[in-house]
């Protein structure tokens, strides 16, 4: 055996190409082509790393080995949502995304990747026809990103540097807005002001609303359903609030709910955005999150997106239609000096998976999974909430997530849930540390991958560990 | 369908050749005739305009008569409108002026002329900013913004424009030396004005760089800075230019474009000043603090001593270095493709004491760094 | 018989089906899945869900999407993937900057299948997420050895969001100190936008550095622009025209003389791995694009990850949750006060994380060094044979090794023929080439072509792509015609791309485009 291993992903690895290549180049050893590197910058030993798995099936079998370690949301039965739902991915989504040419493609122009820019132009397309907003791009890096970047937007649209945000709103996009929103100096960062929810409901507390509004409010910011489940039924009036005080609404809505639920640019939303992982994309702990902005078919706003938008342009061919970036003069619509932006790598792959989800489930498909998933939702609520010591915390209609207090059963959501793990199921999200006004309460999440089997089991699970 | 317009100077770049350093004036041009010259230009805005052949059905063709286009037209193999006519062999600046006059008149929507930096002030004079123009470089003296490289690129930027590649035009600077000095060996530029010239646009690369800003938004955003960080107790010597005008604007006051204002307490106290007048509110010591904006002029990255004589090195030398700012839009440094910015003051002792590195503003809250020589 | 790559012109055509879009393949009433129904006895016993939904929210009209059996769709989005020319096709060399590598498919069909990744929610008990974990931290110590920091953070999607971490994390740094002078940035002309893109975002001041005579940066420049009110210098080493600048240390310790932090744009470390690393250059702040260098696909651009390491000091400024190891398991620490908070949800892009591991684990130390030189070999035998052909040439540095990528110049073609870059890109697509990456804003080199041919391709692939670049610059300057309406072999002719667009000349949705078409115009 050679002392040089040839390695399967490196071509020129082979000794023999290496020195023909050496010797076109003019150089007598590899370290040699770094003539440029100053050599007290050079390493001068090997890199302390593990001891490699050459062997596929080696590495294959170790990587199973480390992934085995997890539980997994298929052999458990899982009830967490707080922003990463789970729902049920079709094949056809799959097959398309792990495509090669679509997978291991990136900046190729619309001659070569036409297929690519049709598919960003068709996802958009979808998108905008589920939040009825004309606009969209390509997505961002998360839901959460989104409705920092809406917030920046409406800023610079209006000039004014305060944000309303609900009290009720998901606390990791909450963490993100306020990173996005701080700035150097401390007079250019965005000042938040958050908003009350009805004890009671859930919902927005509209009297503080109407009390905190102001002419140097930028945007009221609003989740529907908001984190804590609840459908805001008052939307439409809250973005009245917004609009006559000269503020943009920013509505963060999940695209799973927009079959059954009212379209944020229905009920005056000016911007929508959230987070697409329910149509179409894996949880991967995470992974599969991705975010949309969307607005209406007007300069004012499009002229403040930072993304590059795809759309339709004509070839030299009359009649033949292309997909490409196109650019809008911003000449007259100059950006307001102070927005500072910068893009890159986002989520592009993802486009395809959502674009086949939605093609895939067409408007019935849509209204039925709304359906599917809030009823299973409501039994659930109604069994669960039957259990002596457990109780619903809000009165208001939900989509598929609820929040249950466990106050009275003397136990915490960390107890229950650890004794919940031993049959196997994961129970909802603990809700103590980042809201700690509701006592021990805990968010659940039920969807169309659950059904009344795994629902009763789960009910008699929680009956067992409350009262163990 | 699109109208071009095209004239020639017959006698562009005469003097060049003969070492003559231009051919404005009659004078001049006998000498260069008396010498032998045989005009240039006609030949390169042959190969110009044959980029055009292939493309004749997108476009309509006006022009002058024999040597002011006509015979161009023929060599190139295009059809082409004749209008006006010349005393051929004797045309003058003045027959420039005319045929641009009737080819606006006429409603062509692209004026593309073959000549040097006078040619170019003579289409200024003619048409403005009213239509957009190009120039195909021909002359010996070019130091105008509004000439293509070489006519070999300005025949393709014409073809994409009859073909609707090239939509968008941007300002280009109309330069010239005066040909008098520059031929004692004193090089002074001076800026003249502005054409409106066609910009090729490119379908690249935006995918992963971010959107990319027009000039003018890179303009508005540094001239919103400035203003932000505008004084109102020093007193600010406002160079000559479009990028000062814009700063001007920004800040609500007249300014003058080819000229130096001065500035206090946003107030305009003094318009299109000579050294004389600057230097005698300098002495008046009512002003502690003085500041100097410029920017960059033409593609050479001149920011002293061309088109703005008026800031001298007496100037410079009582404003101080660290008080000039230097303001100039992203394309325009790009343009310089990593040259560095040149200062010609007249007086080593200042071009000296400029010399080193500089910040430029080129937008809100953002400068490049630079080396002056 | 094996063909000689010298000469050798791929006969090339691209897939072009014409294909509808998918609004209009629409037949109403058919169906592409059938999703499950609620139990018969849940409805029975609480009804429909959507009867409770209030009346203001009840949605009046359903969204008008595509309706469309299953085989359609499959097809559609097929026919698509074939208008597709990805790494896996096509030897994605041209693409510069980038760094195309093979993704391995063992990875990618780990990735995709595996429920213990595919299937997980990131807020389980980290008890039952340990493999997870222990991937995220092995390979935490895996990129800390290879670069020499001490912490690594895999939130950022992508490079240029790691890049505004970093500039949150300066920001933070300074803040925690309670120096709020410091409020500028320093960045070089050849640096990927987004150092200064992103620090900007954060709400610093740019300064960018324009280079000197060989292309880099000045020493002297960098030394005007740094004061007492510099936060940090962000810049790429080797820069995107390849060029390793030999006094990055001097422009270190000239910004720590004043107080500031240095952040390493590693975009461009391929071929610099176990050769020289950021600590020993004296960095505080770096960040690997893991969909670049460590081989996961670059996905039509994301979803990536763009790892943040810093030194030791810098540890407590990283986003929570903080993946830590106590020596039996591993946990979630989000008891970090000094963190600047989150850029992204949960734990960024898991898949890209665990790719990253699988890779760095298949190669090892020999192997990671071995990409990295292979990767350099690769470039400078690539240049010295385009440096042959007329119409390119090679500006700054004459004569010096460039590391894994050149930024070559069409400037000589053009002014010769009025062809530019992007019309040589346009015409290698009819060899198989799916583009030319031209070069980052702003275009410093004229007609800027950026190559970098990374380990994955072999000597053949290299001689092929070289046999065809000479053969478009051949065209340019003999046979124009071939240029002018090129591209021949793809599923569109030429675009036209307006920057002069009016709102009612684009659009960008279905709903837009209906729109336009109505008011008449859009025609197509």
């Amino acid at each position: 055996m050679s002392k040089k291993t040839v390695f399967p992903y490196i071509p020129n690895s082979v000794p023999e190409i290496q020195r023909e290549m050496l010797d076109y180049v003019g150089a007598e050893h590899v370290i040699d082509l770094y003539e440029e590197v100053p050599e007290k910058l050079r390493l001068d030993r090997d890199l302390n790393l593990p001891k490699a798995i050459r062997d596929e099936q080696g590495i294959k079998r170790h990587m199973e080995h480390l992934l085995n370690k997890n539980a997994n949301c298929n052999e458990y039965d899982n009830y967490m949502g707080a922003g990463c739902a789970q729902h049920y991915v079709p094949a056809v989504c799959d097959e398309i995304a792990t495509r090669g040419e679509l997978l291991t493609c990136y900046g190729a122009e619309t001659w070569a990747d036409h297929g690519k820019y049709q598919i960003f132009f068709e996802y958009q397309s979808m998108i905008a026809e589920l939040v009825q907003m004309d606009f969209t791009t390509v997505p961002c890096h998360c839901g959460g990103q989104a409705a920092a970047t809406g917030l920046c937007m409406a800023s610079r649209m209006t000039g004014r540097k305060r944000v309303l945000l609900p009290k009720n709103m998901n606390p990791e996009n909450l963490s993100i807005i306020k990173n996005y929103c701080s700035s150097v100096h401390e007079e250019n960062a965005l000042e938040i002001d958050m908003i009350n929810y009805d004890p009671d409901t859930g919902r927005m507390d509209i009297a503080e609303l109407k009390d905190k509004i102001g002419d140097d409010v930028a945007a009221v910011f609003l989740e529907n359903p908001n984190y804590l489940g609840v459908i805001e039924s008052d939307a439409k009036e809250i973005g009245g609030i917004a609009r006559e005080n000269g503020a943009e609404f920013v509505v963060y809505a999940d695209p799973i709910t927009l079959g059954v639920l009212e379209a944020p640019g229905n009920y005056g939303a000016t911007l929508a955005v959230g987070d697409i992982h329910s149509v179409g994309l894996h949880l991967y702990a995470g992974g599969g999150q991705a975010g949309y902005i969307a607005s209406p078919d007007d300069m004012r706003y499009i002229s403040e997106f930072k993304e590059l938008v795809d759309g339709v342009t004509e070839t030299t061919v009359p009649g033949e239609i292309a997909y490409c970036i196109v650019l809008i003069n911003r000449t007259h619509y100059a950006m307001r000096e102070k927005g500072k932006e910068f893009t890159g790598t986002q989520n592009n792959l993802w486009t395809a998976p959502v674009a086949v989800y939605l093609a895939l489930m067409g408007p019935q498909g849509m209204q039925e999974i709304g359906n599917t998933i809030m009823t299973n939702a409501e039994y659930a609520a109604k069994k669960l909430s039957a259990i002596p010591g457990v109780s619903m915390q809000f009165k208001a209609p939900f989509f598929q997530e609820f929040v249950l207090n466990y106050d009275e059963t003397g136990k915490t959501v960390e107890e229950i849930n650890k004794m919940l793990l031993e049959e196997k199921i994961f129970g909802g999200v603990d809700l103590s540390k980042d809201f700690p006004e509701l006592g021990q309460s805990t968010l659940y999440c039920v969807t169309e991958t659950s059904d009344k089997e795994s629902i009763d089991h789960l009910a008699q699970a929680l009956a067992r560990t409350v009262h163990a | 369908m699109k109208k071009i317009g095209f004239i020639v100077n017959p006698i562009a770049g005469i003097g060049g050749k003969v070492g003559l350093k231009g051919s404005d004036g009659a004078e001049t041009l006998k000498r260069a005739l008396t010498l032998g010259a045989v005009p240039e230009s006609g030949k390169k805005a042959v190969t110009a305009m044959r980029e055009l052949a292939e493309a004749q059905n997108l476009f309509e063709l006006y022009t002058y008569p024999a040597e002011m286009g006509a015979n161009i037209c023929e060599e190139a193999g295009l059809e082409y409108r004749e209008l006006g006519e010349i005393a051929s062999g004797h045309t003058t600046a003045a027959d420039t002026r005319i045929a641009a006059e009737k080819l606006k008149e006429s409603g062509v929507d692209l004026l593309v002329f073959v000549g040097g930096d006078g040619t170019a002030r003579d289409i200024m004079d003619a048409v403005g900013t009213d239509i957009p123009v190009l120039g195909i470089p021909a002359g010996c003296k070019i130091h105008s913004g509004v000439y293509a490289l070489n006519p070999k690129t300005a025949g393709k930027l014409l073809r994409e424009y009859v073909e609707g590649k090239v939509r968008e035009t941007i300002e280009a600077e109309v330069m010239d030396i005066n040909e008098e000095l520059f031929r004692q060996g004193i090089v002074e530029a001076q800026l003249y004005g502005y054409l409106q010239i066609p910009r090729e646009t490119k379908m690249v690369q935006h995918l992963k760089s971010g959107r990319r800003y027009s000039e003018s938004v890179s303009v508005d955003m540094l001239s919103s800075y400035i203003a932000d960080i505008w004084e109102p107790d020093t007193l600010y010597i406002v160079g000559t230019g479009s990028t000062t005008a814009a700063i001007m604007k920004k800040m609500g006051l007249p300014n003058t474009l080819l000229g130096v204002d001065l500035v206090w307490r946003k107030k305009v106290i003094a318009s299109d000043c000579t050294e004389k007048q600057i230097l005698n509110v300098l002495k008046s010591g009512k002003y502690n603090h003085v500041k100097i904006i410029v920017t960059v002029i033409g593609g050479q990255g001149y920011i002293f001593g061309r088109g703005n004589q008026q800031i001298s090195a007496d100037v410079i030398r009582m404003v101080g270095r660290e008080n000039i700012i230097v303001a100039a839009s992203k394309d325009k440094m790009l343009s310089l493709f990593g040259k560095p910015l040149y200062v010609d003051t007249g007086n080593e002792e200042i071009n000296e004491l400029l010399s080193g590195y500089i910040r430029v503003v080129v937008g809100y809250e953002e400068t490049y760094v630079t080396k002056i020589m | 018989m094996r063909r000689d790559y010298d000469t050798y012109l791929r006969q090339f055509h691209e897939a072009k089906w014409d294909e509808e879009l998918i609004f209009e393949l629409s037949v109403p009433g058919e169906r592409g899945i059938l999703v499950p129904q609620p139990d018969e006895e849940i409805v029975n016993e609480v009804g429909n869900g959507i009867d409770r939904i209030p009346e203001t929210m009840r949605r009046k009209k359903l969204p008008e999407l595509p309706e469309l059996s299953q085989p359609r769709i499959n097809r559609h989005y097929l026919r698509l993937t074939q208008e597709i020319m990805g790494m896996d096709v096509a030897p994605d060399i041209c693409e510069g900057t980038c760094t195309m590598k093979y993704s391995p498919k063992v990875q990618e069909h780990m990735v995709a299948h595996n429920p213990g990744l595919v299937d997980i929610h990131p807020y389980q008990d980290p008890d039952t997420l340990q493999g997870l974990l222990e991937i995220y931290k092995k390979t935490e110590n895996m990129v800390c050895e290879i670069s020499g920091m001490d912490a690594f953070n895999f939130h950022a999607g992508g490079g240029a969001a790691a890049c505004y971490l970093g500039a949150c994390i300066v920001r933070e740094y300074f803040h925690s100190k309670g120096d709020d002078k410091r409020d500028e940035i320093i960045t070089t002309i050849f640096s990927h936008p987004c150092d200064a893109g992103a620090p900007a975002t954060a709400g610093f001041k740019v300064i960018t550095l324009m280079p000197g005579e060989d292309g880099l940066p000045e020493l002297g420049a960098l030394k005007e622009a740094l004061s007492e009110r510099t936060a940090a210098i962000f810049v790429t080493n080797p820069e995107d025209t390849g060029i390793f600048n030999p006094h990055i240390q001097e422009y270190v310790e000239a910004a720590h003389e004043v107080g500031a932090l240095c952040y390493y744009d590693q975009a461009n470390v391929n071929g610099i791995m176990g050769i020289t690393r950021a600590r020993e250059t004296g960095f505080d702040l770096i960040h690997y694009n893991l969909h670049k260098t460590f081989s996961s696909p670059h996905g039509g651009m994301g979803p990536g990850c763009g790892a943040l390491g810093v030194r030791e000091f810098l540890k407590p400024y990283l986003p929570v949750p903080r993946v830590e190891h106590d020596g039996e398991r591993y946990t979630l620490d989000s008891d970090c006060p000094q963190s600047c908070g989150k850029i992204r949800e949960f734990l960024g892009n898991t898949h890209v994380v665990a790719r990253a591991y699988m890779w760095i684990m298949q190669l090892g130390a020999e192997g990671i060094k071995e990409a990295a030189v292979c990767s350099v070999l690769n470039n400078q035998y690539l240049m010295k044979k385009l440096s042959e052909i007329k119409g390119i040439e090679i500006m700054f540095a004459e004569g010096k090794r460039r590391l894994e990528q050149c930024r070559y110049s069409w400037g000589p073609l053009f002014e010769d023929t009025g062809f530019t870059s992007l019309d040589v890109s346009k015409r290698l697509i009819d060899f198989g080439y799916e583009h030319i990456w031209l070069s980052h804003h702003p275009f410093l080199v004229p007609e800027p072509m950026t190559l970098e041919p990374t380990e994955s391709n072999s000597k053949d692939d290299l001689d092929e792509l070289v046999c065809a670049i000479r053969e478009v610059a051949r065209e340019c300057y003999e046979e124009p015609e071939l240029i002018k309406g090129a591209p021949f072999h793809a599923p569109i002719h030429d675009v036209y791309c307006d920057e002069n667009n009016t709102l009612d000349k684009i659009a960008v949705t279905y709903r837009q485009l209906q729109k336009r078409r109505a008011a008449g115009t859009i025609h197509v």
